[in-house]
């Protein structure tokens, strides 16, 4: 298993789009944060990361099923699948393996946006004049989000053969997670709205964007990542 | 290590692509698995290796039922599939060392066994080349490797020589003899020249159904008669030709005779006195050798 994730941690830092990918999400979230006269920090007056916060989600509808569309989907393109499922690796042994190797990746587009955050207590009147609990509250909030993304995005991908298809369709559904069911719940009144907003991944990283981290919120991430996991697993096993 | 199957069917929605086959490869044999395209070939092997599922029959390696304990078995089969998938963007003894990985094999001896492999297929050189680089002749070898590479009792390839230019094929073959010598080995294919080099049992499908099932020199010797055709312009009647040595006839028109027989220098010159002493007039005598390749257009055209 260990092989496996290595092999695809190895794949997409070999691969030329792979850079491209992560450097478009760091410029965007750069623009954003810096740059856009209606969303830079520099505007906004004062020191939080707010901007980061809200819009990173976003991107990251696109960036992680960028990540994780071709991890199933090109492999049964090119026939390696067939080498994958004639090893010795159980079909949750793959799952997995290429799971983990989406967040580290996720992880490693996240880490340089943390100089976003030495720029802010630089920047602050009275330096270090930020709220530092709310910042990493948010932060492992916003890496949640992605991590969820990343097991939608697998899903996605273990159910064709095409990555185009695996894209388009994890992008819609991680858009209708964030957000999509939010706006939904508009739509309808008393408790099936409270439900409704309690099944989109927005209303719980908003609640953690508080700086407080509350074990419903984390419960919820784990709960819809092992859901969308053992999705894949279950397409994979019918694969068969 | 055996490998026996039996029963297997197997179909793609309507399709019946196995039906009801059955063969046993005995340890240490290579066993040719013959058939036209569309045979069912590939799907046999890629049931053997736990790919597929069968609807109905099993496949044993070595006693083990594949269905019950596919990741068993899968250590004990290195298979290089029809289309020899690889992954391109890596480089060889990466990607040697990253299969030995998913066999669970301990770093130092995985590295050991990759350098032996590598210089076992001829890749030593190549090693710092990309796959993606490779010609196919290579690509091809990559793959017998990475069959090789967990050191497997059984090893199962599928159409390994498909594609190669003449001196490639040469080289791929003789691979595939120093890698048998220990090994049980299948080996799938429709070029005849390779089963009479390589195998020592043949088994032919058609139609999802074994059709020929023998020892590569049992069929050689089934084979290894020759036919007299015999055309004259005159009706021929049986009885003319009791008493000459052939072991059987076919009347194909009247005026036309075709003998199969051990010895066909003996027989045409029986042939011609038959033709002179009946003073027949003689079309032509001729003289067709069968050899594998005929018994297996016989046997599976229809």
């Amino acid at each position: 298993m260990l092989s496996l994730f290595i092999k695809e941690v190895n794949a997409f830092f070999s691969n030329l789009s792979a850079y491209l990918i992560t450097a478009v999400f760091l410029v965007s979230l750069g623009l954003i944060v810096w740059v856009f006269p209606g969303t830079s920090v520099l505007d906004y007056g004062y020191a939080d990361l707010e901007p980061l916060f809200s819009y990173t989600p976003f991107v990251f509808i696109f960036l992680l099923p960028a990540i994780t569309m071709r991890m199933v989907a090109e492999e049964k393109k090119s026939g390696t699948w067939e080498l994958l499922k004639t090893s010795p690796l159980k079909n949750y042994q793959i799952v997995l393996a290429k799971y983990l190797a989406a967040l580290v990746l996720l992880f490693f587009s996240l880490i340089p946006t943390l100089v976003y955050y030495f720029s802010i207590v630089q920047l602050g009147d009275t330096i270090g004049n930020i709220d530092s609990a709310r910042f990493f509250g948010a932060y492992i909030g916003l890496f949640l989000v992605g991590a969820l993304f990343a097991a939608v995005g697998l899903f996605s991908s273990s159910i064709t053969s095409n990555q185009i298809v695996s894209f388009v369709l994890a992008v819609f559904l991680s858009f209708l997670l964030y957000g999509g069911v939010g706006a939904l719940a508009t739509l309808s009144s008393g408790d099936q709205a409270l439900w409704l907003q309690g099944l989109g991944a927005d209303f719980h990283y908003e609640q953690m964007g508080r700086g407080v981290i509350v074990s419903e919120n984390i419960y919820y991430f784990i709960g819809m990542i092992l859901t969308f996991l053992v999705c894949s697993w279950v397409m994979i096993n019918i694969d068969e | 290590m055996s490998i026996e199957i039996n029963h297997l069917s197997k179909s793609f929605g309507e399709q019946k692509v196995l039906n009801d086959i059955s063969f046993q490869a005995s340890p240490g044999q290579v066993l040719g698995f013959l058939g036209p395209n569309g045979a069912g070939k590939s799907t046999t092997m890629k049931i053997i290796t736990g790919y597929l599922q069968a609807d109905a029959g099993e496949a044993l390696v070595n006693g083990i039922s594949v269905k019950k304990h596919p990741i068993a078995v899968s250590k004990l089969i290195g298979y290089l599939p029809e289309h020899n998938p690889l992954y391109d963007e890596m480089y060889i003894s990466e990607f040697l060392s990253f299969i030995g990985g998913l066999y669970q094999m301990k770093k130092k001896h995985r590295l050991e066994r990759v350098e032996m492999v590598m210089d076992q297929c001829g890749l030593t050189d190549e090693r710092r080349k990309r796959i993606g680089n490779l010609s196919k002749g290579y690509r091809q070898r990559v793959g017998l490797a990475k069959s090789l590479v967990h050191d497997p009792e059984i090893i199962i390839l599928d159409e390994p020589t498909t594609g190669l230019d003449p001196n490639q094929l040469v080289e791929i073959r003789q691979l595939i003899k120093a890698i048998s010598q220990d090994k049980t080995l299948v080996l799938s294919t429709h070029i005849m020249q390779e089963v009479e080099i390589l195998c020592d049992k043949v088994v032919i499908i058609k139609k999802g159904k074994v059709v020929a099932q023998d020892a590569l020199q049992n069929l050689k010797a089934k084979a290894g008669k020759s036919i007299v055709l015999l055309e004259t312009e005159e009706s021929l009647e049986t009885e003319w030709i009791d008493g000459l040595s052939y072991s059987s006839v076919e009347i194909k028109q009247p005026g036309q005779m075709a003998f199969t027989c051990k010895d066909p220098k003996k027989l045409r010159a029986e042939i011609i006195e038959l033709v002179q002493s009946r003073g027949l007039n003689l079309v032509s005598i001729r003289q067709e050798e069968k050899n594998l390749e005929s018994v297996f257009q016989s046997l599976t055209q229809n």
